[in-house]
């Protein structure tokens, strides 16, 4: 862990204006901000880590706890929502055995729900990753997690 | 300063440029409600609330508008009132009240408003109450914090960093589940937070509430009994007991302000476990006595032991009329100078190092002047733990752009703030200091001019500087040369610049020379005799500085007129009306060795606890066991004490009179707050019952200020003090005349020296007494905790600061805990030449490598056993801050790493 925080820090100087940019690429590099890894920003850019712990919690990018490799982000806009969304959201996590917010304990998904993926013509869909799976059915939401 | 007059309400009103409208008004009795408005505090203007109506400005938020010649303001109006309301309504709908069963009742700024607007009920029923309730976190032993009474006025936050410079806690999350959080939104109890309960204080609802509160039925106005900051505190009393404390925000010292021991550590004084009677050894069990008959017993025996066979140690923690009155019976009664006190072990190099150079040994400068510095060199001082109002100071000026040089072998959490940390090799201050010097002249950056008219003896220091040269420094201290060279740039260049120093630079066997080298680089700079200037040793306990002045030392009588000048001898023998002896006596260390050898038989022994804080402590012990005679004068039954013949009973400083002179010099009353615990007696009173019983004239006193009477007429530099000044506030010595203010700052003109300069002294660099080998590979140092004090024997009564730290921690860099296969929390045990303690590890790279650190608070692992007594040859002080020893883990133990919530 040290290893891979230093290879990050390399790349700024220790000023306060560097700390988001400083915990986007821990988010990037370690999936989630390890309490460890804040202790350690803090003390590089000489502020406290309350006040670290402020900015990073104020913000919905960052992560307190592992991310699972794949995020699950099922869509709730409205068009899904008219289009099912709900029994989407339920299908998965009963697929996945987690609720909302959680990871699944092998760090294989993590689920989520957001606002709008920006795909309302192919509702009800989600996303894993960077990948958008479209009009969704139940079959459909099985046949992806079993592969 | 330039005035400006405003309108406010119709009123005409004049007050300071720069202030603003919320200032304004409220200084001159008009009310805005403001919920995140702190007179101490930067104004943030987040709660909205002071909005008022300024012509041409429209609504403007009150404690953001500076004023300005001829403003117009309002501060009501129906448009005011329909914002402010509806913000008001919001905030109590969303307060979880309970007013009535609330420390914070009366005193709550929201009930304030709430009065002030007049909110009705059936407004705040048709608003939606709060749908969550969140745990209250009642970690903290002294207080408790109620997310649910919390309005977010960020006024803890900016507490923390403006004031303490702590920073545990700051705004987290977003919107509607914003909270005041630590890191990682733990319990309070484990962030860093100090619980100086500062933030306590100046909540102006019921968020923050201590955990013990009762309303006092009176206050007394006094001094804090723990360091040598000596703060203004205000004891709140209900019947016999002391109920709450307070900061006085008038004294200039702490402005209010106080420590976590300051606020919280009071309860040892109504603790049950106070001795009530006189006690006396019979058939080795202490027997309850009535005065009469262990006063009979005291002067019975002790008149068996008149002269040099006798010796005294007397208190830091008492006033100065008792240390007085000690070193008067001592030398008048007995007719012996072997009396000394604690200082011995933690500021005698100042009084010897300081006394060589400038002629007075004692903090040049004040407290507050801290603040204004332009540079700050901190050596050999953890501030923050052992004198956190300073430490405060130290902050400050930080934040007003100071630059801020830490040298210290440990990582000291004044390290957060540092332009350089030098983290120099335990017992290498003479090289440092030394290459920062040749630095200086090198480099030109000396005052030639201060050295030319107000110094004597340069060209002598400058040839032995030139011999000394940055390898050497480097190569002893373990600091890079760039950064000495960088040190001494900023200590030189960045004027004022002050020197903090405390018992890192005396407690080694060249103490002294520390002590000098730091006198020598504030000469070379002509960095003393100015504001924020000058060199300035913080002194440990709350009267130390006092028990020096007041001659409970073996050489000097009060102001430091030596014992063996015929003039003053002759002066004093007419005062006290007595033959006086001329020889100085022994010192702390040496007394001990004494009664070792049979020379000394009987010792009176007032405040004081050698067996846990003298180095090499068995030693002490044993001599202890060959006296034949000890009469103990304590509050409590001490480690000490219980060794003793008879042991009477004293009473803590709330209940009695008397004055504290603080490290700054500062001579202040402490008042009388409570009777007596039990048939405890002031120390005043009881050293006089002895003194006439032995046949000493001069005992009559009826009050302490009478006592001080006698000092100032026979001690110059108290000789304008009275009790009648000092109930208008401190005075700070040398005070000479009946209308002399006091002296804030020594040497504006000359040095106190025969000569009046300010003398350059030559050093050599010599390493401490016992150096690290095969054997015993670690370097011991030892150090203090901010939630204890000293040998704890007061704040190990306090049930809450043993909560926050209850045990010994040996501090281990992770390295030597690895190589050592120790664990953090592990028990261990330490061994040096003199002695074996056991206590658990604390893995932490605080601890520099090779370097391991223990305080002295706790009786279960007496660190003063390790220690090495080796002495400074000028000022006798034993050399605490460094031995060698080694460690080795203990198997099987209780491994205490759970409860690591103790710092």
């Amino acid at each position: 862990m040290e290893e891979r925080l230093k290879a990050i820090l390399l790349s700024y100087e220790g000023k306060t204006d560097e700390l988001i940019p400083i915990l986007q690429q821990v988010q990037t590099e370690f999936g989630y901000l390890p309490e460890e890894v804040m202790l350690e920003v803090a003390k590089f850019i000489r502020v406290p880590e309350s006040r670290v712990y402020a900015v990073a919690s104020f913000y919905a990018q960052f992560q307190f706890t592992p991310m699972g490799r794949k995020r699950v982000m099922v869509c709730r806009g409205i068009a899904c929502h008219i289009r099912g969304a709900s029994r989407i959201l339920d299908e998965v996590g009963r697929i996945l055995g987690i609720k909302e917010g959680e990871t699944t304990p092998d760090l294989e998904y993590t689920l989520e729900t957001v606002a709008c993926i920006g795909c309302c013509a192919l509702s009800p869909c989600m996303m894993i990753n960077k990948k958008v799976y479209a009009k969704l059915a139940q079959a459909k939401i099985r046949k992806t997690f079993s592969k | 300063m330039d005035k400006v007059t405003l309108t406010i309400n119709g009123l005409k009103i004049t007050v300071d440029k720069g202030m603003t409208v919320l200032e304004a008004a409220l200084r001159n009795g008009i009310y805005i409600p403001h919920l995140c408005y702190h007179p101490d505090l930067k104004p943030v203007g987040v709660c909205r609330l002071c909005m008022v109506e300024i012509e041409g400005q429209g609504l403007t938020i009150s404690c953001q508008a500076p004023v300005e010649q001829g403003l117009m303001v309002k501060t009501e109006n129906p448009e005011i009132d329909k914002v402010r309301r509806v913000a008001v309504e919001l905030l109590i709908v969303n307060y979880h009240a309970d007013c009535l069963t609330c420390a914070q009742n009366n005193q709550n700024e929201l009930q304030r408003i709430a009065a002030h607007i007049g909110i009705t009920k059936e407004r705040l029923e048709r608003l939606r109450p709060p749908t969550k309730t969140v745990s209250v976190d009642t970690s903290n032993p002294f207080f408790d914090r109620d997310p649910n009474q919390c309005v977010l006025c960020g006024i803890c936050v900016r507490t923390c960093e403006e004031i303490q410079g702590v920073s545990s806690i700051d705004f987290a999350f977003r919107g509607y589940n914003t909270t005041i959080s630590t890191f990682g939104n733990k319990p309070i109890a484990e962030s860093r937070c100090e619980s100086c309960g500062e933030c306590v204080v100046r909540c102006p609802v019921g968020a923050l509430t201590p955990k013990k509160f009762q309303q006092p039925s009176r206050e007394v106005k006094t001094i804090c009994p723990y360091c040598g900051c000596g703060c203004g505190i205000y004891l709140g009393v209900r019947g016999n007991n002391i109920v709450s404390v307070r900061g006085d925000v008038d004294n200039p010292v702490n402005k209010g302000n106080l420590c976590v021991k300051g606020r919280f550590g009071y309860d040892f004084i109504n603790h049950p476990e106070r001795l009530s009677a006189p006690l006396i050894k019979r058939n080795g069990e202490f027997v309850e006595a009535n005065w009469e008959e262990a006063l009979e017993l005291v002067t019975r025996k002790l008149s068996n032991y008149k002269g040099d066979g006798f010796a005294t140690i007397a208190s830091a923690k008492c006033t100065n009329e008792e240390n007085y009155l000690i070193q008067k019976f001592t030398r008048a009664v007995v007719g012996t100078n072997n009396i000394d006190h604690c200082a011995r072990l933690c500021h005698a190099p100042t009084v010897a190092g300081l006394a060589q150079s400038f002629g007075s040994g004692a903090m040049t400068n004040s407290i507050n002047e801290v603040s204004d510095a332009a540079c700050i060199l901190a050596i050999g001082t953890n501030t923050t733990v052992a004198h956190p109002i300073i430490g405060l100071q130290i902050k400050k000026a930080v934040q007003n752009g100071a630059k801020l040089i830490v040298a210290n072998p440990r990582k000291i959490d004044l390290c957060r703030f540092t332009n350089i940390f030098l983290q120099h090799r335990p017992g290498t201050d003479v090289a440092l200091l030394m290459g920062m010097m040749r630095v200086i002249v090198d480099e030109g950056l000396l005052d030639e001019t201060f050295i030319e008219k107000r110094c004597e003896n340069f060209e002598d220091f400058k040839d032995l500087l030139s011999s000394f040269n940055l390898d050497f420094a480097e190569q002893i201290t373990g600091v890079s040369r760039e950064k000495i060279i960088k040190a001494a740039r900023l200590y030189a260049t960045c004027k004022p610049a002050t020197i903090l120093y405390a018992m890192g630079i005396t407690q080694h066997t060249h103490g002294t020379d520390n002590v000098l080298a730091t006198s020598n680089l504030a000469l070379l700079t002509g960095n003393i005799g100015k504001p924020s200037t000058g060199v300035n040793p913080l002194r440990g306990q709350n009267n130390v500085q006092g028990a020096c002045d007041m001659g409970a030392l073996p050489n000097v009588y009060p102001g430091y007129q030596k014992v063996n000048d015929p003039m003053i001898k002759s002066k004093f023998e007419n005062a006290w009306g007595c033959r006086l002896n001329d020889s100085p006596g022994l010192t702390h260390i040496e007394i001990f060795d004494a009664i070792h050898q049979g020379k000394i038989k009987a010792l009176y022994l007032v405040g004081e606890n050698p067996i846990l804080s003298e180095a090499n402590a068995k030693h002490v012990e044993e001599a202890i066991n060959r006296l034949e005679f000890l009469v103990v004068q304590d509050i409590f039954l001490s480690e000490t004490a219980r060794l003793a013949d008879v042991i009477l009973p004293a009473v803590t400083f709330a209940e009695k009179d008397g004055t504290f002179t603080n490290t700054e010099r500062r001579v202040q009353l402490i008042r009388k707050t409570i009777e007596p615990i039990g048939e405890a007696k002031p120390d005043w009173w009881i050293t006089c019952q002895i003194a006439k019983r032995l046949g000493g004239k001069g005992f009559d006193f009826l009050h302490p200020k009478d006592i001080m009477e006698e000092i100032a007429s026979l001690t110059p530099s108290y000789k304008g003090i009275s009790y009648e000044r000092l109930e208008n506030g401190g005075l700070q010595w040398p005070c000479v005349t009946g209308e002399h203010p006091g002296t804030p700052i020594l040497h504006t003109q000359a040095f106190a020296t025969k000569s009046g300069k300010g003398k350059f002294i030559p050093l050599g660099y010599k390493p401490s007494a016992e150096v690290p080998d095969d054997k015993y590979p670690l370097i011991l140092t030892t150090e203090r905790s901010l939630y204890q004090f000293h040998t704890a024997t007061m704040t190990r009564r306090v049930e809450g600061l043993n909560i926050l730290r209850s045990h010994e921690m040996v501090e281990i860099n992770s390295k030597d805990a690895a190589a050592l296969g120790i664990g953090d929390g592990e028990r261990v045990r330490v061994i040096s030449r003199r002695g074996v303690v056991e206590a658990f590890a604390k893995v932490t790279d605080v601890s520099p490598l090779g370097v391991v650190s223990m305080s002295f608070h706790f009786s279960e692992s007496p660190t003063n056993v390790l220690t090495n007594s080796a002495l400074d040859p000028v000022a006798k002080i034993p050399e605490t801050k460094v031995c060698a020893v080694r460690i080795e883990k203990l198997e099987g133990e209780e491994d205490r790493s759970a409860d690591y919530t103790q710092r």
